[in-house]
């Protein structure tokens, strides 16, 4: 078969460097959908791809396709070569699919921004980036795209790179969009650390990095339990916890909010963040083989999505809910990879990736047509102005909560199922806790941006913290309208999608889990075993607790909006805890980064400055006195030599600069 | 071979410098030219040397030897092989970068300008090839002269400190290898100062730690390795951007080959007993060079510091004594050149703009210079080793290798990949991010088409070796295998 993988990743490359080169130059509209149309051809070449790879007997579903050895040194060798399975089906699909929608959304919402060329030049490189991520064949060309991925993103985060401060209308203060890149940045770089090393280790156990060796050498080498399997998936794991977002690297994330929102819906919901738990998925063989790192999974992912979840329950600003939420969500896949149901973390991967990108262009779709407000204390009734955009959202929300047949109730609801059986029962109970706090936050976000009073005036000028933003609609009144068809119809698509992404991996009581059969040849998983009994119980548990989560929200901010200030006035502490975010940034800030500013100040200023600089200063007039002294008595080689060549220098110095 | 080429390459400059000096002093123009002519053609002629060298063997090729001093068994003796092959060619190319950059900056005492960075440009390229230790020296103390010269003339306001400083670390260094040279001469027999011969016969074991030391001493001033790298910012921040480049790009580099040229061949043994020492000096200066930059309120000195970071890991990946951590640090040595080259180059070029490096200085300059800041961070995004860029390749060597000695040498020293980020970035943040506060920089010209020219090359090199390596490591497999059977057969006698 001819090559044609490497297109996939090739033609967003095609269209970043086109538009890097002329993409200013020409005009807006052609800038933005040639972006797009290098998305939809990649989506095409992907679809068409993964209909080749449909077409073999299940147990061959590989496609495999070297193109040239990019770094080879003695036994070390490593190529450039891309690998379709089912599991990486899956990702190019939703990557492609879902990216072109955020990019058509985009060309509308970036109709105001001057610097269009740019801006959709780094979606396209990302694009790029994040499919070579997935269809790497080998460890170290995926950390390509890992580092890829990263780098687009502090790009995209910072795109407003100007501004102080992105947020109106509010008095809370968030980072810049520049810090936030930074933070962004180096924050998951400490993740990567981990991955280095542990690339490192597999190569020095394995002798190879690509799949193809290191899986079956790693079943045939190793017992389960064998503490060196141990060590190099918690190193690979420290990775995934920076890139995807988990405790204790989390907190780059919701400051990423500053980019601009197709961003957050491209990369900080749908993909990039997805790449820790992609990265776990194509591990597996690994992790299976280390249970203690398995216990850590599961545990880490459980408590991230309890820290962000009750995080999410007061943010003011939506998109930070929408970001705590991300967290929260991944941190389910994680359970889910924890406990070792594969199939059921990239089934969350999917729905979510469907129905937070819905949510983020959502909000985005607010922000553009509010003048970038998006703090909901100044919302409200937005439901009949925009009214696509209110029923798009609520069945992103319904999707997100758990709501029984939508997406979110069948991929949420076979995680928890899993964790229940494979897991611990206290695993469990946290994850429907969190599918409670799920649920109310998510009302509570619809209720206050679209439900109700509006509590903004027509034609009110909302004021910006930021007197550097000259955006264009800045000085101009408040006048919400539906957006246009460029922005709903990727919002209907992906509302269709949020509903009925869900079927294609229905529970057993309820019929044929087509993706985990999908993806049963690279996971080889064995089926849990529950009674249908059991099964329809924590079905119905779930159920109710979305249920009680949606009710909840309505009595707090519909039926009785004296409730929350009643609450914060009785748990004064808990509420700012939740309100400071655990002070975890705080807690970082003193305990890493001032320490880390002083040491480094110490070492340039005292170690370089006084002590090395004062001892070679301190030797040289030594030396000078004892040279003066010694001068006629004797004719040192060392010191008459270096005398010479100094007299030397000073000499021509003095030559060439004193003539005119 | 029938063309004398490393001699060619030796000599050329020197013959340029001398028509320069014959040139109107007047004319600039003419000077600026006729020295870009100069190393183009001498570019020219190291690429004849590329296209002519044998990829698979460790012998050394361009060979030339013509007795010298023969009572004392001085000759000259050159020749290169997988080791110098891209040093040589990273010298003529860091020059014909360097030259160029310098047209708008230097505008006084043009002539003797140009002439002194040909004979820098001979000296260098003479440190290389030489493989006589007597020759070695003489271009070694040569190549110091020059570089004292531009620091000291052209350099920026505190240049004469700078340039003694610079001087006497230096000199302190090679005073003591002069000394341990001469040792090597009496103590082995050869009665020889040729480096292959010297290589045959076995440095007595008592002798070797202090000759060993000695070198050593004088290769650590000159990479610089922590604790005696304080001579470095201070040479940086003064002087002239592209004394700068040659200066980050190919001195450093001196050091570094010295280790593996002769302190890895001579005294094997000695070399195994001191690279723990070695390595932990080198980690040592991978994270405090690092914390260090991050700290810097002078750009230059920010850069001159993540110097001592990269060459950190070059030295690190020298003595740990592995084919990919080896094959590495030569990678390294030419992806820093170019990195670190071309920042200095923009640092340079935002001096000859505002005339300031100070980092508070400046602010919000991509909206002002856009194209300037793409390139900007692309190339700290090489400095900072992202994978597809070429400074991941040799750094993820250096790693690999370590991890197979030590995994905690690797394990540290990957400490400094994080901290590269924060140092860089932050810089970029603070210097082009933001808005633009100074009403100086609301007005500042973005590259202009020599500017643009430069950096476009760069970056492509940039490119081609992050994604071809290969093309690079192929040919300095044999050697690197070659200098790690010393330390091998080393190993054995002990």
């Amino acid at each position: 078969m001819s090559q044609y993988l490497w297109l996939i990743p090739a033609l967003p490359l095609i269209g970043a460097i086109i538009n890097l080169l002329v993409g200013q130059r020409l005009p807006r509209a052609l800038s933005s959908w040639l972006a797009v149309a290098f998305m939809a051809a990649a989506f095409g070449v992907s679809v068409s791809a993964v209909a080749n790879l449909f077409a073999l007997p299940p147990e061959e579903r590989v496609i495999h396709e070297t193109l040239f050895q990019w770094i080879g040194v003695g036994s070390f060798s490593v190529n450039f070569a891309f690998w379709l399975d089912p599991l990486s089906a899956v990702m190019i699909l939703v990557v492609t699919g879902v990216g072109t929608l955020i990019h058509i959304y985009a060309v509308g919402y970036m109709e105001h921004d001057s610097d269009y060329a740019r801006f959709f030049t780094q979606m396209n490189l990302f694009a790029f980036m994040m499919l070579v991520l997935v269809l790497a064949d080998n460890y170290l060309f995926m950390f390509l795209g890992w580092e890829g991925v990263g780098l687009c993103s502090y790009l995209l985060i910072g795109f407003w790179y100007n501004r102080d401060n992105l947020s109106v209308g509010t008095d809370e203060k968030f980072l810049s969009p520049r810090s936030s890149g930074t933070k962004a940045f180096v924050v998951t770089r400490i993740g990567d650390f981990g991955f280095t090393l542990g690339v490192l280790l597999m190569f020095w156990t394995f002798g190879s990095l690509a799949f193809q060796d290191v899986f079956p050498k790693a079943q045939a080498m190793f017992q389960v339990g064998a503490p060196v399997i141990t060590i190099m998936t918690l190193l690979l794991f420290l990775g995934a916890t920076g890139k995807s977002a988990q405790v204790p690297l989390y907190v780059w994330l919701p400051d990423a909010m500053a980019g601009p929102t197709p961003v957050s819906a491209l990369i900080h919901a749908a993909t990039m963040v997805t790449a820790g738990v992609y990265m776990v998925a194509r591990s597996h063989v690994l992790y299976s083989l280390a249970p203690t790192t398995m216990a850590v999974v599961a545990v880490i992912g459980v408590l991230t999505a309890f820290i962000a979840a009750t995080i999410a329950l007061v943010q003011n600003d939506l998109k930070r809910v929408l970001a705590y939420s991300t967290i929260s969500q991944l941190g389910y896949m994680f359970f889910a990879l924890g406990v070792g149901a594969y199939a059921a973390g990239i089934f969350h991967l999917v729905t979510h990736a469907f129905f937070k990108a819905l949510l983020f262009m959502g909000a985005g779709a607010v922000m553009h047509v509010m003048n970038n407000l998006i703090d909901m204390r100044r919302l409200g009734g937005l439901r009949k102005i925009m009214p696509i955009t209110f029923w798009t959202f609520l069945i992103g929300a319904l999707a997100l909560s758990g709501f029984p047949l939508f997406s979110g109730f069948f991929s949420k609801d076979e995680i928890l199922a899993d964790g229940f059986s494979r897991g611990s029962i206290v695993l469990w109970a946290v994850g429907v806790l969190v599918a409670l706090m799920t649920a109310f936050y998510i009302f509570r976000g619809v209720i206050l941006t679209f439900g109700g009073k509006p509590r903004w005036k027509e034609g009110e000028i909302i004021s910006s913290g930021d007197e550097n933003a000259h955006d264009e609609h800045g000085a101009r009144g408040l006048h919400p309208h539906e957006v246009s068809a460029v922005m709903w119809v990727p919002l209907v698509i992906l509302a269709f999608f949020s509903i009925f992404s869900g079927y294609i991996g229905l529970p057993h009581v309820l019929g044929e889990n087509w993706l985990g059969n999908f993806l049963e040849p690279v996971f080889h998983e064995t089926p849990i075993e529950i009674s249908a009994a059991l099964e329809w119980t924590l079905i119905a548990v779930s159920a109710i607790a979305a249920l009680i989560g949606i009710f909840i929200a309505f009595r707090f901010y519909f039926s009785d909006p004296k409730i929350p200030a009643r609450l914060r006035s009785y748990y004064p502490g808990l509420y700012s805890l939740l309100a400071n975010k655990y002070w975890v940034d705080q807690i970082y800030e003193y305990t890493i980064a001032r320490p880390g500013r002083w040491l480094a100040n110490a070492f340039w200023l005292d170690v370089d400055g006084r002590i090395i600089n004062g001892f070679a200063d301190g030797l040289g007039r030594a030396f000078r006195g004892l040279a003066q002294r010694l001068r006629l008595l004797q004719g040192g080689y060392a010191r008459g030599y270096a005398l010479a060549m100094l007299i030397g220098i000073v000499v021509v110095i003095a030559i060439v600069v004193m003539r005119p | 071979m029938s063309v004398p080429i490393l001699t060619l390459l030796i000599l050329f400059p020197l013959l340029a410098a001398l028509i320069t000096a014959l040139l109107p002093r007047d004319n600039m123009r003419l000077i600026k030219g006729w020295a870009f002519v100069a190393v183009a053609i001498e570019f020219g002629l190291s690429l004849y040397m590329l296209a002519n060298f044998v990829p698979n063997t460790s012998q050394m090729q361009f060979v030339e030897f013509y007795p010298w001093v023969p009572q004392f068994g001085i000759s000259y003796h050159v020749g290169v092989d997988g080791l110098s092959f891209w040093l040589v060619i990273l010298t003529t190319f860091l020059m014909l970068i360097a030259i160029p950059a310098s047209f708008s900056e230097i505008n006084v005492r043009v002539k003797e300008y140009f002439i002194f960075f040909l004979i820098l440009e001979s000296a260098l390229l003479g440190v290389f090839v030489a493989l006589d230790l007597f020759l070695f020296y003489v271009f070694w103390e040569f190549s110091l002269i020059p570089m004292a010269l531009i620091i000291g003339i052209w350099g920026h306001e505190q240049r004469i400190y700078a340039a003694v400083k610079f001087i006497l670390f230096t000199m302190a260094g090679s005073l003591l290898m002069l000394v341990a040279i001469l040792v090597l001469y009496f103590a082995t027999g050869a009665r020889s100062f040729d480096l292959l011969e010297l290589q045959k016969t076995i440095v007595p074991a008592n002798l070797q730690p202090w000759l060993f030391a000695a070198f050593a001493l004088a290769f650590a001033i000159k990479v610089p390795m922590f604790p005696v790298h304080t001579w470095l910012p201070d040479a940086h921040v003064q002087a002239p951007a592209a004394g700068s480049i040659i200066l980050a790009g190919v001195l450093l580099k001196l050091g570094a080959y010295g280790f593996m040229r002769y302190n890895l061949t001579l005294f094997p043994d000695a070399s195994q007993q001191f690279a723990p020492i070695l390595v932990v000096l080198a980690i040592i200066g991978i994270i405090y060079g690092a914390m260090t930059a991050a700290v810097q309120k002078d750009l230059k000195a920010l850069i001159a510091y993540s110097s001592v970071t990269h060459m950190g890991f070059i030295i690190l990946g020298i003595f740990v004594f592995s084919q990919q951590a080896l094959s590495g640090a030569i990678l390294q040595m030419v992806n820093h050149g170019i990195s670190t080259g071309a920042l200095f180059l923009m640092v340079g070029l935002l001096y000859e703009r505002r005339h300031t490096h100070l980092i508070t200085e400046f602010g919000g300059l991509q909206k002002v210079i856009p194209v300037f800041g793409f390139f900007f961070l692309f190339v700290m995004f090489s400095s900072m080793g992202l994978p597809g860029l070429n400074g991941f390749v040799g750094e993820f060597l250096v790693l690999l290798g370590s991890w197979e000695t030590n995994p905690a040498y690797a394990a540290v020293a990957a400490v400094g990949v994080i901290l590269a980020a924060i140092y860089l970035l932050w810089a970029y943040q603070r210097v082009m991010q933001g808005p633009v506060t100074n009403e100086k920089n609301k007005t500042l010209p973005d590259l202009n088409r020599r500017e643009l020219a430069l950096l476009v090359v760069m970056a492509a090199l940039i490119v081609l070796i992050g994604i071809f390596p290969d093309y690079l490591l192929n040919p300095m497999q044999a050697s690197v295998t070659q200098l790690l059977h010393f330390d091998a057969v080393a190993g054995l006698v002990k």
